[in-house]
This record gives C-alpha cells, structure tokens and sequence, in this order.
C-alpha cells in the first residue's frame, strides 16, 4: 500500500510530460507525412532520429563539449556573483554605485556584446565561457541580493537579542534565509547559461552544439539542426535537474518544495 | 489540564515577603524618531519592575508599548534617559533574557529541537548541557514527539509554543514578550495564557515584561497593568492585580476582575479610545 502510494504519485509526475512529448512527435510525424512537407522545411521526426542514430558520437561530443562549458561559465557566474552580492548587502556604497551599475547593464542584450569577447579573447573556449559567465550572472546577483535583503527584520531582532556575533548571523540565519531566492536565480541562470554558450559559438567556433548548427545551415541539412536542437533541449533539462535535485537536497523545508495534499 | 495548573505552587502571597529587588529601572525614557521634530513615541517612562514580577504594559496600537519593550531588550536606544536590567546600563541586548515576539520567528529550516538550540549554537556551548532541559520544555509546552519537525508541519500556536520554549532554554531571569498570543485565536489564546503561568509559576523568581493591546489577557496574568495612552506614550495608569494565583479560567467571572478591566475600559473610554454609546 505505502509502496504502491510512492510509486503512483513518481509515475503519474514521469508520465503526463513524457507522453505529451511522443504525442507532439506522433502528430508532427503525421503531418509531415501526411502533407508530404519537404524535408527542407520540415523534416519528419523519424528522419531527425535517424540522423542522430546515424552519428551518436559526434552529437554526444559536441553535445559534452557544449555543456561542459556552460557549466563552467555557470559556475563561474554563481561564484562570482554570490560573492559580489554578498558584498552589495554589505557594504552600502556597493549598494548606489555597483549594484545600480549592474541593474543598468543587465537591460543591455548580452548576447550583442558576443562578437566583443571573440576580439578580446580568441575563438577558443574562452570567449564561449565568457558569455556564459555574463548572461548567467546577472539573475544570480540580483536574486541573492534580493534574498539577503528580504531577511525578516525579527528574525535579525532575534538574532541580534541573543547577542549573535554578525558572521555568526550571516551563516545561520542570512545565508539560509537567502536560499531559496538565491536558487530562482540560479535556476534562470542556468538555462540563459546554456544560451550564452550557443550564441558564443554561432559567432566563432568550431566545436559545440552551436557550431554543428552552423554548418548544418551552410549545407541546408534541415534534419541535423533539429537532431542538434534535441540534443540541446535533452541538455537543457539535464541542467535544470541538476539545480533543482540541489535544491531539494538544500532547502527541503521551503514552501515551493512541499506538494500539497 | 486545568487540574495540572490548579497544583503548580506559587510563591507565598506578597505581603508575607519583602518587596523583591528591582529588576529593570527606566528612568524618563523618551523615544523620538528622526530629527528633533519627529515622532515622538515614548514621552518621559519611568518604571520599576520588581524580580519576579509579571507586569504589562497595555495600550492601543501605537502607543509605544512595542518600543518600550524594544528598549529593554536592547535592540533600540531611547533619545532621552536611561534603562538599567539588575543596575546595568542597557546599550545592548541583556545576557541574560529570553524574548517572544508577535511572530514566532522559527527558523524554518531548522526543526524544532534545532531552533530551541539557536542561541546555544550562537554562544558555542553544548547542546547536550541543554538537553534535558529542551525536553522538559517541550513537555511543558506539549509539543513532546516533534522534536525532529519542522516548524512548516506545525501549526500557529504550536509554532508560538516552540519560539516561547525557545525563549525559556537557558532559563533566563528576564522574559520579554511582544503581544506573543496576538496572532492566534481566542481558544487558543486563552490556552496560551494558562501554559504561560504555569511555566511562570514553576520557574525561580522569573521576571516577564509582557506587552499586549488585550485587557482580559493583561489582568488575568499580570502582577501589576502599566496602562499607555496613545501616542505619545506615557504611563496613563498602574493598576496592582490582586487576584489569587494559580488562576484559572474562572477568575475571570470574579467580580474584582471585572472591576479591573472596567477601570481600564473607563480610562480607555476617557482617552477617546472607546466610544461606548
């Protein structure tokens, strides 16, 4: 009974998204077929799969190559940026110097700044990290600063009636308050990393998912920029697992975490 | 329940003993906001608390009763005069006092048992030391068997019962409470305030500061009622309480409590506080 009570409720979570993804591919399958639309338009699911079953390895490499370095920038960006906002909530003349700088600057398109990080830094992987350090980084400051922020005065009042010495109150109370704030931006972060790195890569590159895009563009192969496309979206998904399995795991007890009876 | 609080003994009645010695001395304390022409919440509060008495402060919203409080506790200043906790200067929070606000301010990600040992883990002492202590307290309390919740799984006046036990753990001689009972509900309320003499009456000479806008609530605890008129604050009225202790729920039908809340009520009416027509 208790069993069957926990397998249930994972299998009905697993089933509905799975089974309106096969449904979407059945139906497009169909028309494609159905309508004989040409497979430079659009090509049929069973062609897009064959094209991925064809070359496994080459869309697993470029595929590992492009995570690995959206993860790199991500991490980058949520070193960087938590330290930085820790740092803005600390310090006041951080608060109306950088932070306004920051909140200006993340409505400029970063992804127009890419073509600058080709000129500053190459056309390795750097650059790619780079854009994917930026565009990550904004949601994460601001969100952390938002979660320092938003700390519960009383709860500082309690700290500070039991005579808390200050990092004392940052780590026990501050930084956990902070948390689940701090993983809406993370979470953001993540997927507009994953961005960050594609665009890197449509600008100069010759590996990553991005790149097999390009070329696949250059030689009208429809059906290639898909099968790269559901590699991208499988990874997509791999990272944003990734960071909320981390935030069942570090903020179990925070209301967006408890499912309602 | 009320069996158990019917036993708890209390201290010989007052005149059988000399006047405790005092406990907190406020001295003129003016509390104003912003420059010299802001608000002024407190005006000129001079109060005695004696060790071991339970005293409240009751006034309407805004009266600075909160404030009051706050400046014992240390966590605010007063513009003008002084405060001194068993002749100590009040600069900041007394070491030795427990405190209870309007929301219970239960770490939530920390379960029960975990938050009462907040300040423990604050002063890098052993929790071991305390253990018994928890334990004892959440029994009081009757939270026993959610030591391993969090507080999410609980409900509002159990949540206030743990931020009080949390209050109580290192047994502090001076507990301060901020209208701890006023987000819950009348029955629970009530409930509340028998638990809280119960553990008041077992505890050795504990003084608690009680701030409440409740008038039932302030006669049926209190030693001695500080009553506020409203901004700005100013001591309006001291009324002695003396009922006999334990008490119960029907003390409350008495006539002399009655007779307390009525002169409350008056004052409140006088102040323009309570049109009763």
């Amino acid at each position: 009974m208790n069993d069957s009570g926990r397998f249930f409720p994972a299998l009905r979570n697993w089933a509905a998204p799975v089974g309106s993804i096969v449904l979407m591919f059945a139906i497009w399958q169909a028309v494609a077929a159905g309508f004989h639309v040409r497979a430079l338009i659009l090509p049929e699911p069973s062609e897009i799969f064959s094209a991925l079953l064809n070359q496994p390895h080459y869309y697993l490499t470029e595929g590992l190559y492009t995570l690995q370095t959206t993860m790199i920038g991500f991490a980058l960006a949520v070193a960087v940026g938590v330290v930085l906002a820790i740092l803005i909530v600390e310090v006041r003349l951080l608060e109306s110097t950088l932070y306004a700088l920051i909140v200006a600057l993340n409505s400029v398109p970063k992804v127009a700044i890419a073509p600058l990080f080709v000129i500053w830094l190459g056309t390795g992987t750097g650059p790619k990290i780079a854009i994917a350090f930026l565009i990550a980084f904004f949601p994460i400051v601001i969100d952390t600063v938002l979660g320092l922020k938003s700390v519960p005065k009383d709860m500082l009042d309690l700290a500070n009636s039991m005579q808390a010495a200050r990092l004392d109150q940052f780590w026990r109370i501050r930084l956990p308050a902070a948390l689940p704030s701090m993983f809406a931006g993370m979470k953001v972060g993540i997927s507009l990393a994953l961005v960050g790195t594609i665009v890197g890569e449509f600008v100069a590159s010759d590996r990553g998912l991005g790149y097999v895009i390009l070329t696949a563009q250059g030689t009208f192969d429809t059906a290639q920029i898909f099968a790269a496309n559901i590699v991208l979206g499988a990874a997509g998904i791999v990272l944003f697992g990734i960071m909320s399995a981390l935030e069942r795991k570090l903020v179990p007890w925070h209301a967006s975490q408890h499912r309602e009876a | 329940m009320s069996a158990a609080l019917a036993t708890a003994p209390r201290s010989p009645p007052q005149a059988a003993r000399p006047p405790a010695p005092i406990h907190i001395e406020a001295a003129g304390v003016c509390k104003r906001y912003g420059n010299a022409s802001g608000l002024l919440a407190l005006d000129k509060v001079s109060l005695s608390v004696r060790e071991g008495e339970f005293l409240s402060i009751l006034g309407p919203s805004g009266c600075g009763k909160s404030t009051f409080l706050r400046c014992v506790a240390g966590l605010e200043s007063p513009t003008e005069g002084s405060i001194h906790v068993h002749d100590d200067l009040v600069r900041k929070p007394p070491r030795n006092m427990g405190i209870v606000f309007q929301r219970d301010v239960l770490l939530d990600w920390r379960t029960i048992l975990d938050n009462l040992f907040l300040q423990v883990d604050f002063r890098r002492e052993s929790r071991k030391r305390y253990l018994q202590r928890a334990q004892e307290l959440l029994d009081l309390f009757g939270l026993q068997g959610f030591e391993n919740a969090y507080p999410a799984q609980l409900s509002g006046g159990m949540r206030q019962r743990a931020s009080i036990c949390r209050a109580l753990l290192t047994d502090p001689d001076l507990l301060l409470m901020d209208e701890p009972f006023g987000a819950l509900d009348a029955l629970t309320r009530d409930q509340m305030n028998l638990e809280l003499q119960k553990s008041w009456a077992a505890s050795s000479k504990q003084t608690i500061l009680f701030v409440t806008h409740s008038i039932g609530e302030a006669v049926f605890l209190s030693d001695r009622v500080v009553v506020m008129s409203p901004r700005p604050g100013r001591i309006a009225m001291t009324l002695e309480i003396d009922l006999p202790r334990p008490r119960r729920m029907a003390v409350r039908e008495m006539p002399a409590f009655a007779h307390y809340c009525a002169q409350i009520r008056e004052l409140f009416g006088a102040m323009g506080l309570l049109k009763d027509e």
